[in-house]
């Protein structure tokens, strides 16, 4: 079976290693992480401070260039001992979706234009990328809140507008860092469902960055990673159980 | 594709428009500035224009009448009337002094102007707008309406006091003080005449001169004291050109047969424009430099700020794929929202406010369309560092860690 195949159409890792500076002081902050997260599919990301999480989220992201080790997102390997596309930018905006920690929208654009700013971007036409974001505000029910401003918005809220925004131009794969972390049991359980429920139905590969101890244990699997290495082991995956 | 600029400008209009205004006031004082020099030209070309001459003659190797004392005789006139090519000739006398209008001062420049008629007699007022053109040989006045100064007011000139006959506008000297026109032969007395006192002392000096006051030569004395009482001074003496002559032609005439300097027009407004207000013009230069660099400054300073506070917007608008000339565009845009934003302002304050200014203000469309482009080229270069900024933003600070 070659990596395209499986990694299908969700995300492919392996031996990714980042070394930052030179000689002597040289630190290796990832040290061949391999993960494979299949479309539809929520794992979580755990370790503690310092264990190279954030480090991987970036590479993974393509903001920073991994030092060595092969990606491969749907069937299109996209790193390998250097990146095999052009234009990172193009990568980010259509192929990897982000959730934030904090929702960071951006505060002078209404709650559909925040969404539809990505496919816009893509050059989309305006009406077909607020009709595409209406959709997907309404997936999240939170369309009666469309024409809201950020600011009016409760943490809750604002959250699956992030949500929102990183599904908009149906990306293969989402990167979620800590986004439950501002939220309540409740909301963070909440925001859960909605990524497991959406990746089921987007068919998207979510990999979720968390502290969080209550959200943990809805993963089916989850990648701790310590000291640059990242180790499977399989979740309790309560939350999906409880849903379905 | 929405304008990120656009929308946020709307979304924070009141910190836009507030801020717009204080830029406006500060691009209105510039515009202001520009008006004042644009004035100090115009009232020295008015001054040019309004005196009707071709020619100044003035006292040799000076700058006269406007930019240096001159001193002619009065008698001059009589013989530029017989050179070739002169329609008219007349004596005339400028002094600028403070009149007494009621119980306060007013700064004006006092014109003495031959007998005549205006029209055919230059330095005369070319219009009035109230009243008459004066009549009498003495104790009658023309003022300027910026004089403050109304009909059948009295304003006291030295020791004379005097009607105003006639107001008339847009009459000013280049330092924009107000005229008002007297009787030649009063302007020659208020110029020259002392006071009592003074005549008496310079009297007893003569009498006691003994070169002055010879016992042998009767009416020696006499003489020399009615010489001394006496002005037979002018100023300049303004010349008409008959038609068909070039004004270098008879000016080169005039010095070579004459003796005196002669300026033509287009010499007169090289000495006015060129050396009078030349230093006022720099002054006024310098100002507009340092409100071009203040209102760089503050602009920068706006922009800077806002993009600042966008640092993690802008953050997350490069790692979910927004173009570097998008983010350009939209810092750059509200740069050149906010210049527009003051320069509208700028333009309605300078606009509202020059006619309050004691001198002349003139706002000039070119001066206009310049101060425009400028304002835009500052609010582009203002805009830059921001921009530098914003580009250098590292989109994997949306990312914790």
């Amino acid at each position: 079976m070659d990596r395209a195949t499986r990694a299908g159409k969700g995300i492919l890792i392996e031996g990714l290693t980042k070394r930052y500076g030179k000689g002597d002081t040289a630190v290796d902050a990832l040290k061949g992480v391999d993960m494979r997260v299949a479309p539809g599919e929520v794992v979580g990301l755990i370790g503690p401070s310092g264990s190279g999480k954030s480090t991987l989220l970036k590479c993974l992201g393509a903001v920073i260039d991994p030092s060595a080790g092969r990606m491969t997102l749907g069937e299109e390997c996209i790193f390998d001992a250097g990146w095999k596309v052009r234009d990172l930018r193009a990568l980010r905006r259509d192929k990897i979706g982000f959730v934030f920690q904090a929702p960071y929208l951006i505060p002078f654009l209404d709650v559909t234009d925040n969404v539809a700013l990505l496919p816009m971007l893509a050059g989309v036409p305006n009406a077909e990328a607020r009709a595409r974001a209406l959709e997907l505000l309404g997936a999240l029910d939170i369309s009666h809140r469309a024409a809201a401003m950020p600011s009016q918005l409760s943490g809750g809220e604002q959250q699956r507008v992030a949500i929102a925004r990183g599904l908009v131009n149906r990306p293969p794969v989402i990167l979620a860092d800590e986004p439950t972390a501002p939220l309540d049991s409740v909301r963070a359980m909440a925001v859960v469902r909605i990524l497991n429920d959406m990746a089921a139905q987007f068919q998207t590969a979510i990999i979720v960055v968390t502290h969080d101890e209550k959200i943990i244990p809805t993963f089916k699997r989850i990648y701790h990673i310590r000291d640059g290495v990242t180790h499977e082991e399989a979740g309790e995956g309560r939350l999906v159980r409880a849903a379905g | 594709m929405i304008s990120l600029a656009g929308r946020d400008i709307l979304h924070g209009w009141g910190k836009f428009v507030f801020t717009g205004i204080g830029l406006g006031l500060l691009i209105g004082v510039t515009l202001v500035m520009a008006g004042v020099y644009r004035g100090m030209v115009d009232d020295g070309k008015a001054l040019l224009d309004n005196s009707g001459a071709d020619l100044w003659v003035v006292q040799r190797d000076t700058l006269g009448p406007y930019a240096e004392s001159s001193s002619v005789h009065d008698d001059l006139y009589r013989s530029l009337l017989g050179q070739r090519g002169v329609a008219g000739a007349a004596n005339i006398t400028y002094l600028t002094m403070q009149v007494r209008k009621g119980s306060e001062d007013v700064r004006a420049m006092v014109v003495g102007i031959a007998a005549g008629q205006a029209g055919s007699t230059p330095g005369w007022p070319p219009y009035l707008v109230a009243g008459r053109q004066i009549t009498r040989g003495h104790y009658e006045a023309v003022a300027d309406v910026a004089s403050g100064l109304r009909l059948g007011e009295r304003v006291g000139i030295r020791r004379n006091q005097y009607t105003v006959v006639g107001l008339t506008r847009r009459m000013v000297s280049s330092a924009g003080d107000p005229m008002v026109f007297i009787p030649l032969k009063d302007a020659q007395e208020a110029q020259f005449l002392k006071d009592n006192d003074a005549i008496l002392q310079g009297r007893r000096r003569t009498e006691a001169n003994p070169a002055l006051n010879r016992p042998g030569v009767p009416g020696l004395l006499d003489a020399v004291l009615a010489s001394q009482s006496a002005n037979p001074y002018v100023n300049a003496v303004l010349v008409t050109l008959a038609p068909g002559h070039a004004p270098d032609e008879v000016a080169e005439s005039i010095r070579r047969w004459q003796r005196h300097t002669v300026y033509t027009r287009a010499q007169m407004e090289g000495i006015l424009v060129g050396k009078l207000i030349a230093t006022s013009a720099r002054q006024i230069g310098m100002f507009l430099v340092i409100l071009a660099v203040v209102s760089a400054a503050i602009v920068a300073f706006i922009i800077y700020t806002l993009t600042m506070d966008k640092i993690r917007e802008i953050a997350v608008l490069k790692l979910i794929g927004t173009r570097n000339r998008t983010i350009a565009a939209m810092i750059l845009q509200q740069a050149v929202a906010l210049g527009l934003i003051g320069f509208v302002v700028g333009k309605i304050a300078a606009t509202w406010s020059a006619p309050f200014f004691p001198k002349y203000v003139l706002l000039v469309p070119a001066d206009t369309v310049a101060g425009f482009a400028a304002v835009m080229a500052i609010c582009v270069l203002a805009s830059l560092v921001s921009i530098r900024l914003a580009l250098r933003v590292d989109p994997a600070e949306a990312i914790g860690g």
